[in-house]
């Protein structure tokens, strides 16, 4: 295995051995211990000593079912703390395949303006990865949609693209990293945090990977691999929400609006209201029935990535059956449409278009746009004026400026007082007053607001991996802190998060994911470890944070939530701030 | 007692006419739980996963008074 430094001061790379104490990392784990070691906490994001590292999961590259995931992590533009931010792609299978554990982006070139590709490749004769440095002129200030093709040309059908798109250029604080999905559109995202834009400013456009040639993933102890790969995979295939045609792949995760809706949970109109009249139109239902309609056939959803069983990935359609865009994730049409008051499928699908052809983060332009629109700037409902929001960021016109900074940063620009965010990141699709766990998570997670750092909506919503009270505060420091410290180790095997509504349920398929990590690695971790080691990266990114002046007087939810009661529950957000502490307090 | 039903995602096969969410009204005994209007619109229990009344979940054996909102969801995940 390999780390791999590409220095952008003057375009060279250098291949080093992987230090021993890296040697059973992966994913979230990787990057997070990298920044931790090598980014100074009070350095500018966007400046020369800032890293952006990328890494693939412990099992990506593997047969290790729905594994293909990419960590990418820095200090954030967005919220100034630590980031990992992780996607499914090919992308990432093809880093691991090159035994790449690590690809570290460092320094900047002295030229401003000016953007280089990498392109890195597998160097048969030398048994090792090779980088070459590209201009990327043609390529910038463009639609990503009309680019990813190009760069397809230019380097082949079989090629893997990461990069950033115009608002990183622009130097957005809303920014992500855009990966290529199965049908090569540039549509997977490590969107949150603003790492499109630390991507930019090391004058980087784009890295693309060919792994022709390249060794694939050692495996230490083949037959634990395949004996975790096994109980894994029949657990996806098991449990209802995972296996085929069960709900994600079938109706996709907007499967989840309807039931938000219900529980009083669904952020509507700037996180006013819990309920949204209009979410039925936009639900995962609907979206099924409306493609069933413009095509006059089922269809069920695609993988995002090689190897995945869930295939949650959705497609919508323009009424004359063309493609319109995919895909139309839960978060995404959460925040263009029920947060913005929008229950038009077409005006959802037009702005996730949108926010990926110019490289935005869909739940932070949402969240933006909602401020936005409390603001005055256009009315909450009006799906074309959003539409013609999200083109003015696309454009860099002086309000794309402001609404490209994010939400806590146009909410300044206009003097709201309701802005969803902490640290500086916005809330993605669950109402932490209506969900009181969940607002845990977002307080004190290490990466601002965030729901994948701690899921808690599966036991407190789903009933999944057991079943409390979501109105309830009781308990929910422990259940977040938890999540949080196994979610820290999920995103370092390189599996998608999905696997967890299999895995919490299904004990042997919990197993099979350790067994999985022990087959590739020669370690000899239990389910028990998954927590610990999970807590060990957690300890990390926390000290990055109190190191870059982030403290727990930061854990905490906006204080408007502590003060107006949502409806339908009207509730609070009343967790003290003391059981907010004690999350980290007693990690 | 005249209640009000939701079914949502693959539940609404199971009942004639009632599309996925689409509200609609249906007459249960005095003294019915939420088990019982399952067992009288037929859904097979093993699909019924998570049951809301008033937007709060709750459990198959509470029970239902006049003009209750009852929402009724198979698995299902996503994020």
């Amino acid at each position: 295995m390999w780390i791999l430094r590409v220095n952008m001061n003057d375009r060279i790379y250098r291949l080093s051995e992987v230090p021993e104490a890296y040697k059973n990392l992966g994913g979230r784990g990787t990057t997070s211990t990298i920044v931790y070691d090598e980014v100074p906490p009070l350095c500018h994001p966007l400046g020369p000593n800032n890293k952006l590292v990328f890494a693939p999961g412990i099992v990506t590259g593997t047969a290790a079912s729905t594994s293909a995931r990419v960590s990418a992590g820095a200090k954030s533009w967005l919220t100034g703390g630590i980031k990992e931010s992780n996607a499914g792609s090919s992308w990432a299978s093809y880093l691991a395949n090159m035994r790449i554990k690590a690809l570290i982006v460092e320094g900047q070139p002295k030229e401003k303006g000016k953007y280089w590709m990498a392109h890195i490749t597998w160097d048969d004769g030398a048994g090792k990865p090779k980088v070459s440095f590209l201009p990327a002129d043609p390529y910038t200030g463009k639609d990503l949609y009309e680019v990813f093709p190009k760069v397809y040309e230019q380097f082949g059908a079989r090629a893997a693209i990461a990069g950033c798109g115009v608002a990183g250029e622009y130097g957005y604080g809303n920014s992500g990293i855009a990966y290529n999905d199965l049908g090569k559109r540039p549509s997977r995202y490590s969107g949150r945090g603003g790492l499109g834009t630390v991507m930019a400013s090391k004058g980087l456009k784009f890295i693309v990977l060919e792994s022709k040639g390249a060794p694939g993933v050692a495996i230490a102890n083949k037959e634990v691999f395949d004996r975790g790969a096994k109980k894994l995979t029949e657990a996806l295939r098991e449990h209802a929400i995972t296996k085929p045609k069960g709900g994600l792949n079938t109706y996709g995760t907007a499967v989840l609006i309807n039931i938000m809706n219900e529980a009083g949970g669904l952020p509507t109109r700037n996180f006013s209201s819990g309920r949204f009249e209009g979410a039925a139109k936009i639900a995962g239902e609907a979206i099924f029935e409306g493609v069933k309609n413009r095509l006059g056939k089922e269809v069920y959803n695609h993988a995002c990535s090689p190897g995945c069983i869930i295939q949650c990935s959705n497609t919508w359609y323009k009424p004359d059956g063309t493609e319109h865009t995919s895909c139309v994730e839960y978060e995404s049409d959460w925040a263009l449409g029920a947060n913005c008051g929008i229950d038009s499928l077409d005006d959802v699908a037009e702005m996730v278009r949108l926010c990926n052809a110019y490289g935005l983060d869909t739940i932070e332009a949402g969240t933006t746009l909602a401020v936005a629109m409390e603001a005055g700037v256009i009315p909450f409902g009006d799906g074309k004026k959003a539409i013609g929001l999200v083109q003015e960021m696309g454009k860099g016109t002086p309000l794309g400026r402001i609404l490209g900074g994010g939400t806590e940063f146009t909410g300044r620009a206009f003097g709201v007082t309701r802005v969803p965010t902490v640290k500086r990141q916005s809330m993605p699709a669950y109402e932490p007053r209506a969900v009181k766990g969940i607002g845990i998570t977002y307080a004190t997670s290490t990466m601002g607001a965030d729901h994948t750092a701690g899921y808690t909506i599966g036991p407190e919503i789903l009933g999944v991996g057991g079943k409390v009270d979501p109105l309830s505060p009781e308990g929910k420091a422990a259940l977040s802190r938890g999540f949080q410290a196994t979610t820290a180790f999920i995103d370092s095997t390189g599996h998608c998060l999905f696997i967890a509504f299999a895995i919490l349920d299904i004990p042997s398929g919990f197993e099979g994911m350790m067994e999985e990590c022990n087959g590739v690695l020669g370690t000899n971790w239990a389910s028990e470890d998954a927590a610990k080691i999970g807590g060990e990266i957690l300890r990390k990114e926390r000290a990055f944070n109190e190191a870059a002046g982030i403290g727990k007087a930061e854990d905490r939810v906006p204080e408007f939530m502590k003060f107006e009661p949502l409806p339908p529950h009207n509730q609070v957000y009343d967790v003290p701030d003391k059981v907010l502490d004690s999350v980290y307090g007693e990690l | 007692m005249r209640i009000s039903v939701k079914l949502f995602a693959t539940l609404g096969r199971h009942v004639p006419g009632a599309g996925s969410g689409t509200p609609f009204e249906t007459e249960v005994p005095d003294g019915a739980t939420v088990a019982d209007l399952v067992n009288q619109l037929k859904l097979p229990r093993e699909e019924v996963k998570v049951t809301f009344v008033n937007g709060r979940t709750r459990p198959l054996d509470w029970l239902l008074h006049p003009e209750d909102e009852v929402g009724i969801f198979p698995p299902i995940g996503g994020g």
